[in-house]
């Protein structure tokens, strides 16, 4: 597979000088064309400013960002970012198909071809009958699902989705995952997806790129073997995920990757991980990581 | 059965509330001019003729004309219409200069900051009083009107307007942009769908000033119009005439207001707040 996305060496700094705030240090990956990576890491690492470094939306301090060869400055064409606020990302003055069809309006295409590929849009995240609904009178995971098929909509060569589905139900995340991956490959799209959840990084990647507290540099490069059909139950249930999700979580507390540790204290690990998961301060994710190693003395 | 009495239940439901409603609506103002009626016609005051009077010499006065002209007087072509096309003409002027400096404006990061405490001189400044500025310029007549209603409704919708193209939300201002949206198509549906709801609110206010300075533009300096004929028959002691003015101002405030009130609640109709009262 081709590469699409390179990143090199990407820094970003916030300010100048002895106040300056490092959020990304040294940062490199690739993910290939077709590809579904996960990027995983603690709150406030500084997976935004990564996302928007890679979107074009602001531009790094240090390094490159290459899509499908082509160095990135400024926003690149054929990319679509997903907001995890869909509420104030979809524009509540347009209809869901007028929302859907936004991007492609300064396209060379004809009213009709855009709204077949509108309609073909919605009909792929399975919300063929509401194009002259507002988006306000749809429920917060249809929303979500009309900002995903707006942005396949412009058919992006990288798709890149910020904390997707954090604002969503349990029963709804599960629904929109699991579309995700069918959605993803139906259309054989490229995906970047970042999330601080380590359970649906593991769940939905075909990698999992782990990343450091801030400033974020990348720790880990995982391979997701899973197979590809997979089951919110069986999947979530198997050794192969559970070892996973452990890996994952041990390196986001900043140990050492060791997947053939006992079972007993790979499921401490993970669950003062999750607990640091919901916590929003460093601190709180420090002062745990701390009572865990005391716990394992 | 049951569907048909349901339907026929919530039917005169619905038509209790519409005259319930009609009612609140209108009782008071039915009792005002019932009241006004009455005081006038005891106090027999030649300064307040009762409102039944006044109605028959607006009436004699407007729709007196010929069948080819759908009854309107020489008065309505000469006077009204007029002075209603100045009135909405200095307004539409403004409203296009107003929306478009401001979007410019407001989007501009530093535009403001130069402009700013020129806007909030002039805004201060009561419009009637520049008036006699403007009949120096422009002499008397339609040009001097226009240039005061422009100068007075412009600052409601100008300042609106930045207000509203800066509140766009920084989520929306990232999804165009990620998008790689057009300036055009930025400014035309994102930015001003977005301030919309704010410039509307300018709008209405800056409607009822054009009225006004329509009026006092015509009172002050003026060959016709409304504001002239108002104070003409005041000078001719004519106060039934005086007063039938009076009320077609109110006539054509309340009108002009609703209309536009049409339009906006049209127009924002995709606010989830709106489809309750609509």
């Amino acid at each position: 597979m081709p590469t699409m996305l390179e990143v090199t060496g990407l820094n970003h700094r916030y300010g100048k000088g002895d106040g300056a705030h490092v959020a990304v240090r040294e940062l490199s990956f690739s993910v290939d064309a077709g590809e579904l990576a996960c990027i995983v890491g603690p709150s406030g690492c500084g997976k935004s400013t990564l996302l928007r470094c890679i979107a074009g939306l602001i531009p790094p301090t240090g390094g490159s960002v290459r899509l499908h060869g082509d160095e990135v400055s400024g926003v690149p064409d054929d990319l679509a970012v997903v907001f995890q606020d869909y509420s104030r990302s979809l524009f509540p003055w347009l209809t869901v198909a007028r929302n859907v069809e936004f991007p492609l309006r300064w396209r060379k295409l004809s009213k009709q071809e855009r709204a077949e590929r509108a309609q073909e849009a919605l009909d792929a995240v399975g919300l063929s009958g509401v194009g002259k609904k507002f988006p306000w009178q749809l429920s917060g995971g249809m929303q979500q699902r009309v900002s995903i098929a707006r942005a396949l909509a412009s058919k992006p060569a990288l798709l890149i989705m910020d904390e997707p589905f954090a604002s969503v139900d349990a029963q709804t995340r599960f629904e929109l995952e699991d579309l995700l991956r069918r959605v993803q490959r139906e259309q054989q799209s490229t995906i970047l997806l970042v999330t601080h959840d380590i359970d649906e990084s593991v769940y939905l990647g075909d990698r999992v790129l782990v990343l450091s507290k801030s400033p974020a540099t990348i720790v880990a490069d995982l391979a997701v073997d899973l197979p590809a059909e997979r089951d919110q139950i069986a999947t979530r249930e198997s050794a192969k995920f559970v070892t996973l999700r452990g890996e994952v979580a041990r390196l986001l507390q900043g140990g050492p990757a060791a997947p053939e540790t006992a079972a007993e204290t790979s499921d401490e690990a993970t669950a003062t991980a999750d607990a640091a998961e919901w916590e929003a301060t460093e601190e709180a994710a420090a002062e745990t990581g701390d009572s865990a190693k005391e716990a394992s003395h | 059965m049951t569907q048909v009495t349901d339907r026929a239940t919530r039917l005169r439901s619905q038509a209790a509330a519409g005259i319930s409603g009609f009612a609140r609506n209108w009782l008071v103002f039915i009792g005002a001019v019932a009241v006004w009626e009455l005081a006038t016609r005891l106090a027999a005051s030649v300064f307040f003729p009762p409102p039944s009077q006044i109605v028959t010499t607006a009436v004699e006065l407007w729709f007196s004309g010929p069948a080819s002209q759908l009854f309107l007087s020489e008065t309505v072509f000469d006077h009204i219409l007029p002075s209603i096309g100045r009135c909405l003409g200095g307004w539409a002027i403004a409203v296009v200069l107003g929306v478009g400096l401001g979007t410019a404006l407001g989007r501009s990061r530093t535009g403001m900051e130069y402009v700013g405490p020129l806007f909030a001189f002039f805004r201060a400044i009561p419009p009637p009083t520049l008036v006699p500025v403007f009949m120096v310029l422009f002499g008397l007549g339609p040009g001097m009107q226009v240039a005061t209603i422009i100068f007075g409704a412009i600052w409601p919708i100008l300042l609106n307007t930045v207000d509203g193209v800066r509140s766009v939300d920084s989520v929306k201002v990232d999804t165009a942009r990620s998008f790689r949206t057009p300036a055009p198509y930025w400014i035309g549906m994102v930015v001003l769908p977005a301030a919309l709801p704010k410039i509307f609110a300018g709008l209405r206010l800056s409607l009822s000033i054009s009225l006004i300075l329509m009026v006092v533009s015509e009172l002050i300096g003026s060959l016709n119009g409304i504001g002239h004929e108002l104070i003409s028959s005041q000078q001719q002691f004519d106060f039934p005439l005086m007063w039938s003015w009076i009320v077609l101002l109110g006539i054509l405030g309340y009108g002009l207001n609703a209309v536009l009130l049409t339009v906006e609640r049209r127009v924002l109709r995709w606010q989830p707040t709106r489809n309750d009262d609509g």
